[in-house]
């Protein structure tokens, strides 16, 4: 009985987290009606600050030096995050998640060649690279999601990996190569449903971390066009004001960390549930 | 020995890698020429320009000579000062040493306790409460941490000063800042391993033989939950110097990190291929580094 609680007991903060997840997907997916006049400067209610701070113009979130409303204006910023985050993951788990099998299933050559390059990025830290990578390119959405996608594939490729090794010596594998399956149907069939349950629960951390990159990244004038609302540049924005106005950098960085905390609830629920090895005691 | 001179030729072998990705820099535009030549540069300027960097020789030809540059650790001027741009990096990088090493000791001294409070009252409201500490501090990127700090400590209680350098005050809202990621996963980490090996046989046989908790705890668990917690450490290098980066432009911190930023906006390649160099070079160290502590922690290690 004691056993049944616990195991709901611990569901929680992941539910709480899937719902906040959605919350920030709908703004993001609506963002253009909820927010179509983020754009507007109104110079007359420049700096005002938020209606429960003794805001003169009604600005949830207060309004920046341009008199934009910061609330329309991350909206709209949710809309960049998510999207870098969600299709950012989505690529660099195509990459690593072939690269893994590769590695994994073939051997030999290519697990050696696919694993020297992966360690060769992973001694360059991520966000070094994004940086120097985002700089040289134009600066642009799609191009910021190829640069997180070739920088962070690797993470998918060691689990892929590691996955491989140990289901390709499974029994029920070798059976189906005796009965003549080829390789291209013991991987889809046998070895990546088994390795579903940690590319699941990986590709929900690495949306997180992807959107924790993008932020940082946007935050230092890198890779999404500066005129785009993005949660990490109004956090830059903000910096010159700080000591006045706080609220301008203050509420898009909170922005930031509410969705990296719901994804990281969400992806530490789905391991408790997907991968119960992995589970933290 | 031999374990030892493995792993310096592996990473060698990564440090070539790294230097090919940093070659490979100026072609991720599609032509270097666009890419190296100041913006404003007209056609003739640019064919004199790709004729003197030699950007019109065939591209291995250009490899091998980076190569032979590079590890003379020359890679070419800095296009705002005209010095070496190696030399503007290494000039930058003693303070932003000084930086992580300060974050990494706010996340030692955080995380151990943390993790071991955590685990010694395994499912209490103590273990709630640094669980969900360590969450948080896993969630706030580093540039909202920054400006938390200077509202609150900057501004409002006038406690440490918000930007520059030059006293120990000044080191600390970068360094907690950059600190606290690391702080947290580290927490995390030392907490899961400690339960771990507390629930191991030895750690049985100790506590029945009359040994006391806090000393089955620290002679026998921490021990034995410092070599996954040592390597994680090693992990989190790379972390502490994106950090860094951020850090160091929220708090106009004078190293490294906020001389790549500038060097952005003036696309000065030389100055952020330095810049990827070094920072790769620092986390090819420090995984040795890891690697040799590993050697004299672990007898496994040392005689298999």
């Amino acid at each position: 009985m004691k056993r049944r609680w616990t195991s709901r007991a611990r569901a929680v903060p992941g539910y709480v987290g899937l719902v906040v997840l959605l919350l920030l997907i709908a703004a993001a997916v609506f963002a253009d009606l909820l927010a179509p006049n983020a754009g507007t400067q109104l110079l007359l209610e420049r700096l005002d600050p938020p209606t429960w701070a003794s805001g003169a113009h009604g600005y949830l979130f207060g309004s920046d030096n341009l008199g934009r409303d910061i609330s329309l204006r991350m909206i709209q910023g949710a809309r960049v995050s998510l999207t870098v985050g969600f299709v950012g993951v989505m690529m660099s788990g195509g990459i690593g998640i072939t690269l893994g099998l590769i590695a994994g299933y073939l051997g030999h050559g290519w697990d050696r060649v696919i694993m020297r390059v992966a360690d060769v990025q992973q001694a360059i830290p991520v966000l070094v690279l994004a940086v120097a990578v985002a700089a040289i390119l134009r600066p642009s959405i799609v191009n910021l999601i190829a640069v997180l996608a070739l920088t962070t594939w690797f993470t998918f490729a060691r689990v892929v990996r590691a996955e491989v090794l140990g289901i390709r010596e499974m029994l029920y594998v070798e059976s189906a190569r005796v009965v003549g399956a080829n390789a291209r149907r013991i991987i889809v069939r046998h070895i990546l449903p088994n390795a579903a349950a940690s590319i699941i629960v990986i590709a929900t951390l690495q949306v997180g971390n992807l959107i924790l990159f993008e932020a940082s990244l946007s935050f230092l004038g890198v890779g999404v066009p500066v005129t785009t609302p993005t949660w990490g540049r109004m956090v830059f924005d903000g910096l010159d004001y700080v000591s006045t106005a706080w609220w301008i950098a203050l509420f898009p960085g909170i922005a930031v960390t509410i969705t990296v905390f719901a994804t990281n609830l969400v992806g530490d629920w789905l391991r408790d549930r997907l991968d119960p090895r992995q589970r933290e005691p | 020995m031999r374990y030892v001179l493995q792993r310096l030729a592996q990473g060698l072998l990564v440090l070539l890698g790294v230097t090919t990705i940093v070659f490979a820099l100026t072609f991720v535009a599609g032509d270097p020429v666009a890419t190296l030549a100041p913006l404003e540069a007209t056609p003739d300027e640019r064919a004199a320009f790709a004729r003197n960097m030699g950007l019109d020789r065939p591209i291995p030809v250009q490899y091998v000579d980076f190569l032979t540059h590079a590890a003379r650790g020359d890679f070419g001027m800095s296009y705002s000062s005209h010095e070496p741009a190696m030399g503007e990096v290494l000039e930058r990088l003693p303070a932003t040493i000084l930086l992580t090493t300060a974050a990494v000791l706010f996340a030692l001294v955080v995380s151990v306790p943390l993790g071991l409070l955590a685990a010694m009252n395994h499912d209490s409201w103590i273990d709630v409460v640094a669980r969900l500490f360590a969450f948080l501090g896993q969630s706030i990127p580093v540039f909202l941490l920054g400006v938390v700090l200077i509202i609150v400590f900057g501004v409002d209680l006038h406690w440490l000063p918000s930007s520059g350098t030059g006293s120990w005050q000044h080191l600390v809202m970068p360094a907690v800042a950059v600190g606290s990621f690391s702080a947290a996963v580290l927490a995390r980490l030392l907490r899961s391993s400690l339960l771990e090996v507390l629930s191991q046989e030895y750690i049985r046989t100790a506590y029945a033989k009359g040994l006391r908790g806090r000393v089955v705890v620290v002679r026998h668990a921490l021990r034995n939950a410092a070599l996954p917690f040592i390597t994680m450490l090693g992990l989190q290098v790379g972390f502490l110097l994106s950090g860094a980066v951020v850090a160091e432009t929220i708090f106009a911190y004078p190293g490294v990190g906020r001389l790549a930023v500038q060097a952005i906006s003036r696309k000065d390649v030389p100055v952020i291929q330095s810049f990827v160099m070094v920072a790769a070079l620092i986390v090819i160290v420090a995984n040795l580094f890891v690697d040799l502590v590993y050697t004299r922690i672990d007898p496994r290690i040392r005689l298999g």
